[in-house]
């Protein structure tokens, strides 16, 4: 634990784990180990008093089938609409995105991006790669890319924080973070603790964020 | 940049974590899998009872049918090799298959040895009723373990038996003292050092999921709170009344493995499962287990 050297968030954020299917253990040790607390979501209840949110890797298709029949499309679109704090990675960034190159795939369709799916070809083609993203330090980030979408195009309040072979692969947007490759099976924390700092500045009016469900779907 | 390293093939296995993976046989049947939420499809010839009715031998897929399947699905299209039949394998790479399943499902095709599995970009998942089965895959390079069960029974009884096998076993593993590792090591006929990586970390080095007899959303909700990481359904889908809606019912009960009140709802309604095998009535020379 690193809590002690945190100097942003008094007492520790506590930030939603989308966990519907995919990585999302490693997202909550990531975010434990960079000082905050972790929560698994799985239904819209479950948003209520977050301070953040995370769309971890995954099958977007069956993440966003499982956002629709839990209701969690519309809750998540609002609190990202009031400033909650997001981070999408690989699935997550294609949940984020205004749209997909090909397909029609239930989409939260909050950050100003078009995402090509398996943009990098199939498994064969999966791969790791050293990247320049200097906002995080000059270090290069070890990108680990799954089946990785990549940004096909981006609107101008975007900004590019990496880039692969000329493609955009991670990229911020007011309180929007997104990347293509996957910090969360890294040792490096420094994406997180970007995340963690948005969350701090965002403090204290996403302390009284509070979920609301869609109406009329109460029950389950 | 470097491609088929360890982390990239066990990656693509964490992002399936929580999620169902479907045995289908065509362009049609996958289409259905990918609507229902599966996060990959396994491509196969017959669904496992069909292989158990049919008998003879079972072979990898027909490459013309893999391909349908990937120009149908966005999502990992999975297929089989046959037990140690690396020619089949090379050709499931060739053909850019996302993982590639050694199975016992498939008429074996060494008796002594599995495919070394180091030597491919594509990553494999093989199936273990055991500790010491699941390290000597992972000793040959598999990125993904899956518990065998007893396929194509519609009976999660022995999905059920590996699981807590593989648990206790580790469980066993993470008491003992350091000098005792290396008896452990001989008696799970599993390398020293993945021996002492699961006594010291207290799981496997890679996903495990289920499979096996899987036919209904209580039994992969059961197998998720037995500890798997997942679940594969074969012929529990396709050989019931309604694949579209069981499929969906398995995919939520996986999610929300955990919400009794979740699998009460999505369990209600569904129409006649696949008929399933009492595994006695099998008889042990035709179980495809001890494979």
């Amino acid at each position: 634990m690193e809590r002690g050297k945190s100097t942003i968030h008094h007492p520790p954020s506590t930030i939603g784990v989308l966990a519907l299917q995919g990585a999302f253990r490693e997202h909550c040790r990531a975010l434990g180990r960079a000082g905050a607390a972790a929560r698994e979501v799985r239904r819209w209840r479950e948003l209520e008093g977050l301070d953040a949110l995370v769309i971890p890797g995954g099958e977007s298709t069956t993440i966003g089938k499982l956002m629709v029949g839990y209701q969690l499309l519309e809750p998540v679109r609002e609190l990202a609409a009031a400033g909650l704090p997001v981070f999408g990675t690989c699935a997550g960034l294609v949940m984020l995105a205004r749209e997909v190159t090909e397909g029609n795939q239930p989409l939260l369709g909050l950050m100003d991006i078009t995402a090509r799916r398996n943009a990098f070809g199939r498994q064969v083609k999966s791969f790791e790669a050293d990247l320049e993203a200097p906002l995080v330090g000059k270090k290069p980030f070890h990108g680990i890319f799954i089946r990785a979408p990549w940004i096909e195009s981006a609107g101008v309040d975007v900004e590019v924080l990496a880039e692969y072979d000329g493609h955009p692969v991670a990229a911020r947007q007011g309180n929007m973070i997104v990347t293509a490759f996957h910090p969360e099976l890294t040792d490096d924390l420094r994406l997180h603790r970007l995340f963690l700092t948005m969350v701090s500045s965002s403090f204290p009016e996403m302390r009284r964020a509070k979920a609301s469900g869609p109406a009329g779907s109460r029950q389950v | 940049m470097k491609i088929g390293t360890m982390t990239v093939k066990t990656g693509l296995a964490e992002m399936l974590k929580g999620g169902v993976i479907m045995d289908v046989t065509n362009a049609g049947q996958a289409k259905i899998a990918e609507e229902a939420g599966a996060c990959a499809v396994m491509a196969l010839e017959r669904v496992p009872s069909d292989i158990r009715a049919a008998g003879g031998v079972a072979r990898m897929a027909d490459p013309e049918k893999i391909r349908e399947i990937q120009e149908t699905v966005s999502i990992p299209v999975m297929a089989k090799a046959r037990i140690g039949h690396f020619v089949e394998a090379q050709i499931l790479e060739a053909l850019e298959v996302d993982y590639v399943d050694e199975s016992e499902v498939l008429t074996p095709a060494d008796e002594s040895n599995h495919i070394n599995k180091w030597s491919f970009k594509v990553p494999f998942v093989c199936g273990a009723i055991n500790l010491g089965e699941a390290l000597r895959r992972i000793a040959e390079g598999a990125a993904m373990i899956r518990t065998k069960g007893e396929a194509g029974t519609g009976n999660v009884v022995e999905a059920v038996r590996h699981m807590r096998t593989i648990s206790s076993e580790i469980r066993r593993l993470a008491n003992m003292d350091g000098n005792e590792l290396f008896m452990a090591a001989k008696d799970l006929r599993a390398p020293y050092e993945l021996v002492k990586w699961v006594a010291e970390n207290g799981g496997l080095p890679v996903v495990n999921f289920s499979a096996g007899g899987l036919a209904t959303p209580a039994d992969a909700a059961l197998m998720m709170q037995l500890g798997a990481d997942g679940v594969f359904v074969g012929s529990g889908i396709f050989k019931s009344a309604d694949p579209a809606a069981r499929g969906k019912a398995i995919v939520e009960a996986t999610t929300h493995f955990n919400d009794p009140h979740i699998l009460a709802k999505v369990s209600a309604g569904l129409k006649e499962a696949m008929a399933g095998l009492d595994i006695k009535e099998i008889g042990e020379e035709n179980l495809i287990q001890f494979r």
